[in-house]
């Protein structure tokens, strides 16, 4: 009878602890959760997200510095291959310096990194990657609404940045678009990491994973889609299944979520 | 025994080398294909190893002169390129070798091909590539799949002769290939192409823009026009005038002249035309078989054709797709430029142009329906301006400008002895016309002249504007002038 009480208060202590409002981490947005439908979304079935808490700006060149200073085994000359492959950090010209354009560039998003290099910086920060369903729900956001899914000016605007060369320099991050929930550059400033980059064609329900012929190519690459006219969407799945966990990309950066 | 023994050992090695590849290589792709290369050097007969040549259109690798299959390596980049795509606008292209269409491949049938993709690292987009001259998944996209600094290698053997397109097939798959991403590859016959003289590289596209056809400036690509199939430029070679001007391709009289053609879409098929010429062969939709005396051909969306003709008369050859708005509206013109002896036989130029009179030789009415009405002249110098548009307008094609006629056929206006005798007989010749043998200037003249619709006051500005020029005697012609002078001069 007293272990059971023990166990309930323990449990109810859980439940208060788990409902008190922590204060957000600095420059961290709160997403509130909600549902909906992925571009492979089995059979349309809505997904639902929890509220969870995302950086407010994509991880700078600074801040990266900062990290490869405390964590020697992530600097250039020391990571291992199996980790982040050649071309890691290509931009910076040394193990702690961002490169020749280091003050235009030491506030914009840190590219060239690799998914377990982003998963470290994250987890040394208490924090994780998004998974795919968490950032796309949160770039679903235009500046003024939560979901703009289907205003074509704001998927205009997203086509045409995917479809542009990337610029010489990377803007800083506080000087790319904020959407709705106080995110900066989700749309228009790099690619970025997710936590599940790659099982986009995995997921769901079994008959979908026994095909895992779904590759996006050709024909079966849109088969699966719920909406074939999303391209934006296309793209960005398109990009994450085309990469592996120790690549980096010139224009691939990524920002750390945190569960509430 | 022994032999089995070491067959098996052969095996075991092998599967033991393959195995420790896979362990010791998440790297990149690239070591896969090392691991590959290094276990088909166990097969006794090695290919010899050649690097492929690759061209920008419109030019073509030379033939292919082996007599043997090999193994040719051919190295692929795939970049992002804002580039022009007619003066004044600019779009971003995603090209296969750094401009549309791709980079010309050419192999052997039976050659095995050692296919390298390389994503540049500056590009935005991970891109694979789908070569319809391949039998296997996906034509090489399942293999190819690569994203931007990667490089993905696979090999094929290439089975079927015949020109192929090529495309990337990366999701979102019409828009990369909307945006340039297409190119061919031939795969020559084991006994080759016969001989011609030129061979050239044209390949159409569609191009979707936000802005209309020639709206300036760098313009985003438009989702909605491609998905209506409604596209704001179909062009050869990737912009407007890549084969005209400067750009134009050339040939000689008596030459043979091999075009192969591709289509890369996305969504348009071609009415492939070359104006002018008759396509003495086409290997239509890019296979072996040669039907011949052809004037259009279609070239499908991702299909080509091989079009031979001889080029037999000099001149400007039009290449055109034949569904004719594209090619005068949005872009689809090309030029071949002839030089050499003409061969009047084969092609005349233009022998007579004369009047044409349906009713006989008798005088015409001009049409004067709709036509504004004429200024009146307040002063001798503005009946001069006006006389000049009229005379611009009714009496320059055969006058000529500084109004000195045509030898034999026009009399001259200019110091003219039968204009100056008798302005007033004049005047009836332009309100009546005239018909039958004259001598101006010494000459002898026997032609028509048709009776010009104008009133008398424009009569009156026009030969005050003859009377006035070209040493003629001056003087001013008034509409009370012009109105006598025709009932006086009547037929």
């Amino acid at each position: 009878m007293l272990y059971r009480l023990i166990v309930l208060l323990l449990l109810m202590g859980i439940s208060f602890k788990a409902q008190a409002q922590k204060p957000l981490p600095q420059d961290m947005v709160l997403v509130k959760g909600g549902a909906f439908v992925p571009l492979y979304g089995g059979d349309s079935a809505a997904v639902k997200v929890k509220s969870f808490a995302l950086d407010a700006y994509p991880v700078t060149n600074a801040q990266y510095l900062r990290f490869v200073k405390e964590n020697p085994q992530w600097r250039k000359s020391a990571v291992k291959k199996l980790f982040a492959d050649a071309n890691y950090l290509r931009g910076w010209n040394g193990d702690l310096s961002i490169g020749a354009a280091a003050d235009q560039l030491q506030n914009s998003p840190v590219v060239s990194v690799s998914w377990f290099a982003a998963k470290a910086y994250c987890a040394c920060q208490g924090k994780r990657l998004a998974t795919v369903e968490e950032w796309e729900y949160a770039a679903l956001a235009s500046e003024t609404k939560a979901n703009a899914a289907n205003d074509e000016k704001f998927y205009q605007r997203s086509i045409e940045w995917y479809s542009q060369p990337n610029p010489t320099y990377l803007p800083p991050v506080q000087q790319s678009f904020r959407n709705y929930y106080g995110l900066y550059g989700m749309i228009g400033l790099v690619w970025e990491w997710t936590q599940d980059f790659n099982s986009s064609l995995l997921i769901g329900e079994s008959r979908a994973n026994a095909s895992l012929d779904r590759q996006l190519f050709c024909g079966s690459g849109s088969s699966g889609a719920k909406d074939t006219k999303n391209y934006v969407a296309f793209m960005r799945y398109a990009f994450r299944s085309s990469l592996k966990a120790n690549y980096t990309v010139s224009n691939l950066g990524f920002r750390c979520a945190q569960s509430l | 025994m022994k032999r089995s023994t070491l067959k098996k050992t052969v095996v075991l090695l092998g599967l033991g080398l393959y195995s420790m590849g896979i362990l010791s290589s998440c790297s990149t792709q690239s070591s896969h294909a090392e691991t590959a290369a290094k276990t088909d050097d166990a097969i006794p007969k090695e290919l010899p190893t050649v690097e492929a040549e690759l061209t920008d259109a419109p030019k073509v690798p030379a033939p292919i002169t082996r007599s043997h299959a090999a193994k040719v390596v051919v190295r692929l980049e795939v970049t992002e390129v804002v580039k022009k795509m007619a003066d004044g606008v600019d779009y971003t292209f995603w090209t296969f070798g750094g401009s549309v269409p791709g980079k010309f491949i050419r192999i052997r049938q039976n050659d095995e091909v050692e296919f390298h993709l390389m994503n540049h690292p500056d590009s935005k987009n991970p891109h694979n590539i789908d070569l319809h001259a391949v039998t296997g998944p996906g034509g090489g996209a399942a293999s190819t799949f690569t994203a931007p600094g990667h490089e993905t290698v696979f090999k094929f053997k290439a089975l079927n002769p015949g020109l192929y397109v090529y495309h990337c097939a990366t999701a979102p798959v019409g828009m990369h290939i909307a945006n340039g991403m297409y190119g061919l590859i031939l795969v020559e016959p084991e006994e080759g192409l016969p001989k011609v003289d030129k061979e050239y590289y044209v390949m159409q596209g569609d191009f979707y823009t936000k802005g209309d056809f020639g709206a300036p400036g760098l313009q985003p690509f438009d989702m909605q026009k491609a998905l209506d199939e409604n596209p704001s430029y179909v062009v050869f070679n990737g912009s407007v005038g890549a084969l005209t001007g400067d750009n134009a391709l050339t040939a000689k009289v008596g030459e043979t002249v091999r075009l192969f053609v591709g289509n890369g879409g996305p969504n348009l098929i071609s009415s492939f035309h070359v104006i002018g010429e008759i396509f003495d062969k086409v290997y239509d939709e890019g296979g072996s078989t040669a039907i011949e005396n052809i004037q259009t051909t279609l070239v499908p969306a991702g299909g080509t054709a091989i079009t031979e003709f001889k080029a037999d008369v000099p001149g400007n050859y039009v290449l055109v797709d034949h569904s004719i708005f594209r090619a005068f509206n949005k872009g689809a013109l090309g030029m071949l430029k002839v030089e050499g002896t003409e061969d009047k036989k084969i092609y005349s130029g233009q022998i007579v142009q004369k009047i044409y009179q349906p009713e006989g030789s008798t005088v015409q009415e001009m049409p004067s329906a709709g036509a504004p009405k004429a200024a009146i002249a307040s002063s001798k110098d503005m009946r001069l301006e006006l006389g000049k548009t009229l005379y611009a307008q009714n009496c320059q094609a055969c006058h000529q400008a500084e109004g000195q006629g045509i030898k034999g056929a026009f009399p001259p206006l200019a110091k003219s002895d039968y204009l100056n005798a008798d302005v007033d007989r004049a005047i009836g010749v332009v309100a009546h016309g005239l018909e039958g043998q004259i001598k101006v200037n010494g000459e002898l003249y026997n032609s028509t002249m048709p009776k010009l619709k104008l009133s008398d006051e424009e009569i009156a500005n026009v030969m005050t504007f003859v009377m006035n020029n070209w040493s003629n005697k001056g003087g001013e012609v008034t509409p009370d002038q012009v109105k006598k002078a025709k009932d006086n001069y009547k037929h």
